[in-house]
C-alpha cells in the first residue's frame, strides 16, 4: 500500500525538490535522476505487489468507501505505473544534455516530475472525480511545458493544444456531473454497480458520450486529433516524446477504465461507435503520415493511427482483443519516445527534421541507422519485432468476432505504416545528402542522449523475442478487466477502519 | 427553477461554442469562460437544486435533517471553479504572449505548426 502512494509522493517530492532548487543547474539535474530512479524502484515494487495479491487498495482519510476517495491499481494501472517509471527515467536521462540551463531555470525538471505526478494520478485513482483533477494536474503542467522555449512555432502549438484540452476537460466535467446527478456517487467501483442496475438510457447514453468525447480528445481519436500534429512537434525533443509516449496513453487509459469498468453493463451502447472511431482513427492518422516530411510530423501522425489499433482492442471487447490492447499501449509507449527521442538525435546531428534536406546519414553514422531501425520497424509490425505481436492478437481478435471491414483497414494501415517509415529510412539513411557530402554539424551524440535509446531499443528487441511473459500479463490484466466484479467487491467490500468520531 | 437554470445552461453553452467558433483570439478567451461556466452550473444543477435546505448534521442529534442538501456537488463546484479559474488565467497569459509572437489576433494567422513540409 506504501507503494502506491509512494509512485504519486515521490514525483511530486522531486517537483518540490526541483522548484527549490531551479537555479542550481547540477543539484537540479542530479535530483530529477534520482527522483526519476526512486519513482521507477516504487512501480516496480508496487507492480510485484499487485501481481502477487491481484489488487492494491488505499483509503484515504480512513473514509470507507464509497465516500471517501479510493487509490487502487490493478495489473492494468500497475503495468501502466511501471512503464511510466521506465519512460521518466529515460526521457529524465535524456534531458541531461537536450534540455539547456536557460530552460532548467524556467523550471523544466520541476514541470516534468509534476506531469508524472498526474499521469500516476490518474492510473491509479478509483474516483471519476479525482481522475478528473489529477487530468488537470497533467494537463496544466503539460501546456506550461509545451510552450516553454516561448519560439513562435511553440507558443502557436500550445494555444491549439491548451484550447481544445480545455474544451474536453470541460465535456469531462459535464460528463461527471451528469453521472453523479443520475448515481449520487463518484466512486469508479460504486457507479459500475449501480449502472449494471439502472436502466436509464437516457442519462447513462448522455454521460457515456460526454466521457467518449473528452477521453477522446486526450486520446487523439477521430474526430477530435487534429491538436496531436499540430502541437506535438514544436517543443523540445525530451518534451515532445515525454507527451507522445504518456499524454495520449492516458486517454486511452481511461477509454479502457470507462468502457471496461463503469460501462461495461452498457458496452453494447458504445460498441459499434468504437469500432468505427478505431478503423478512422487508423486510416487518418496514417495518411496524414503518409503526406508530410518532417521527422516529428510523421511520428505524430503516427501516434493517432496506433490509438486506433489500441482502441480497436478495446471495442471488439473480446479477451484476445483486450490483452491485444494492453499489449499494444505498453509496447507503444516504449516504441513511440524512443522514435522521438531518435528523431531528436538525427535533428540534432543534421540540423534540421525535414527528410529532403538531409540523408546519408546510413554512411555517416551506422550505429544511429540500426538503432532508428529497429523501433521503427516494430511500429510497422514486422515480426519479430513487438509491434508484430500487438497487431497480430488484435487482428486475430477482429477475425474470431468476425469484423472483416475493420481488420482490412487494420491491415492496410499495417502496410501503410511500413510505408512512411521506410520513406523516413530511405530518405534520412539511404538517399544520398542532397550536397553530397557529409552534413554539417555530424558530431557525435553524447552518452547521455544515446543511452535512453539504446535500453528502449533493446526492451523492444526483448519484447518481441520473449514475448510470452508481457502477454501473459496482458493477458491477467485484460481477464481483470473483464471481470469487474472482483474489482467492485475488492473496493466495496466492508471496510475495518479505525473510527475516530465522536462516539 | 430547474427549468430557469436548464434554459440558462443551454444558453451559456450555445454563446461559449458561438464564441468558440469566432476567429479572435479575444472571443476564444470569452468562450472558454462561458463554456466553464456552463459546466459548473450543470453539476451544480445535476447534483439537484435544494433551496433553504442546511447541508449540515444538527448538534443536537448528530444527524443530517430530513430532505438535506447534498453538500458534495457544492464541493465538485468549487473544486472546479478553482481548476477552471487557474486554467483561464494560464490561457490568457498564453494567448497574449502567443498574440505578441505572431502579430495577429486572427485565429487564421495561426497556421505555421499546420502546414505540411
Amino acid at each position: 500500500m506504501i507503494w502506491l502512494l509512494a509512485c504519486i509522493i515521490i514525483p511530486a517530492l522531486s517537483a518540490l525538490l526541483c522548484l527549490l532548487t531551479s537555479q542550481r543547474t547540477v543539484w537540479n539535474r542530479g535530483i530529477a535522476v534520482v527522483g526519476a530512479g526512486a519513482l521507477l524502484a516504487a512501480s516496480t515494487k508496487l507492480f510485484t505487489e499487485v501481481w502477487d495479491n491481484g489488487f492494491v487498495t488505499f483509503q484515504s482519510g480512513g473514509w470507507p468507501s464509497p465516500f471517501g476517495i479510493t487509490l487502487i491499481a490493478d495489473l492494468f494501472s500497475a503495468s501502466m505505473v511501471l512503464i511510466t517509471g521506465i519512460v521518466a527515467l529515460a526521457v529524465v536521462i535524456y534531458s541531461l544534455r537536450d534540455i539547456e540551463e536557460r530552460l532548467i531555470h524556467s523550471h523544466y525538471y520541476a514541470l516534468f516530475h509534476l506531469l508524472i505526478t498526474g499521469v500516476n494520478g490518474a492510473f491509479i485513482t478509483g474516483d471519476l472525480f479525482n481522475l478528473y483533477v489529477w487530468f488537470e494536474v497533467m494537463l496544466l503542467a503539460s501546456f506550461v511545458l509545451i510552450t516553454l522555449g516561448g519560439s513562435r512555432a511553440e507558443l502557436e502549438g500550445g494555444v491549439k493544444y491548451l484550447i481544445i484540452n480545455l474544451v474536453s476537460s470541460i465535456l469531462f466535467l459535464c460528463g461527471v456531473g451528469l453521472l453523479y446527478g443520475k448515481l449520487g456517487t463518484l466512486n469508479m467501483a460504486d457507479i459500475a454497480a449501480r449502472l449494471a442496475g439502472s436502466n436509464d438510457a437516457f442519462l447513462i447514453n448522455s454521460s457515456a458520450m460526454f466521457l467518449l468525447a473528452a477521453f477522446g480528445v486526450k486520446a487523439a481519436l477521430f474526430p477530435f486529433f487534429f491538436w496531436l500534429p499540430a502541437s506535438y512537434h514544436t517543443p523540445r525533443v525530451a518534451i515532445s516524446a515525454l507527451f507522445a509516449g504518456l499524454l495520449t496513453k492516458v486517454g486511452v487509459y481511461a477509454l479502457i477504465r470507462s468502457y471496461t469498468l463503469l460501462f461495461h453493463s452498457q458496452f453494447e451502447v458504445v460498441q459499434g461507435m468504437l469500432i468505427f472511431l478505431a478503423g478512422a482513427t487508423m486510416v487518418t492518422g496514417v495518411l496524414g503520415a503518409a503526406a508530410q516530411y518532417e521527422i516529428r510530423k510523421i511520428l505524430s501522425f503516427h501516434i493517432i493511427s496506433q490509438i486506433g489499433y489500441m482502441v480497436m482492442g478495446l471495442a471488439i471487447g473480446s479477451a484476445l482483443a483486450l490483452t491485444g490492447a494492453i499489449f499494444y499501449t505498453l509496447h507503444h509507449i516504449i516504441v513511440k519516445t524512443n522514435l522521438f527521442l531518435l528523431g531528436g538525435v538525427i535533428i540534432r546531428r543534421c540540423g534540421t527534421a525535414n527528410l529532403k534536406e538531409i540523408g546519408g546519414l546510413y554512411r555517416w553514422a551506422p550505429g544511429l541507422s540500426l538503432l532508428f531501425f529497429i523501433p521503427a520497424f516494430s511500429l510497422g509490425g514486422i515480426p519479430p519485432l513487438s509491434g508484430f505481436w500487438a497487431k497480430f492478437s488484435v487482428i486475430k481478435a477482429g477475425l474470431d468476432a468476425e469484423l472483416y471491414v475493420l481488420v482490412t483497414v487494420a491491415l492496410l494501415v499495417g502496410v501503410l505504416t511500413l510505408y512512411s517509415m521506410t520513406k523516413i529510412w530511405a530518405e534520412a539513411f539511404w538517399k544520398d545528402a542532397p550536397q553530397g557530402n557529409k552534413p554539417e554539424n555530424l558530431g557525435q551524440a553524447g552518452w547521455s542522449l544515446v543511452t535512453p535509446c539504446v535500453a528502449l531499443a533493446v526492451m523492444t528487441v526483448i519484447i518481441g523475442l520473449w514475448s510470452q511473459p508481457l502477454f501473459a500479463l496482458a493477458e491477467s490484466a485484460s481477464a481483470q478487466l473483464l471481470d469487474p466484479q472482483a474489482y467492485i467487491d475488492e473496493v466495496l467490500k466492508p471496510q475495518t477502519t479505525t473510527h475516530y468520531g465522536p462516539n | 427553477m430547474d427549468l430557469l437554470i436548464s434554459i440558462l445552461i443551454g444558453a451559456l453553452f450555445a454563446a461559449g461554442i458561438f464564441c468558440l467558433l469566432r476567429r479572435s483570439l479575444m472571443k476564444l478567451i470569452i468562450g472558454i469562460i462561458l463554456l466553464s461556466q456552463a459546466a459548473n452550473l450543470l453539476v451544480f444543477a445535476a447534483g439537484g437544486l435544494t433551496p433553504d435546505r442546511p447541508a449540515f448534521a444538527l448538534s443536537e442529534t448528530e444527524l443530517p435533517p430530513a430532505g438535506y442538501a447534498d453538500p458534495l456537488p457544492q464541493a465538485l463546484v468549487l473544486t472546479a471553479i478553482v481548476i477552471g479559474f487557474g486554467l483561464v488565467v494560464f490561457a490568457i497569459s498564453l494567448l497574449l504572449k502567443a498574440y505578441r509572437a505572431v502579430g495577429s489576433d486572427d485565429v487564421n494567422a495561426f497556421n505555421e505548426t499546420d502546414r505540411i513540409s
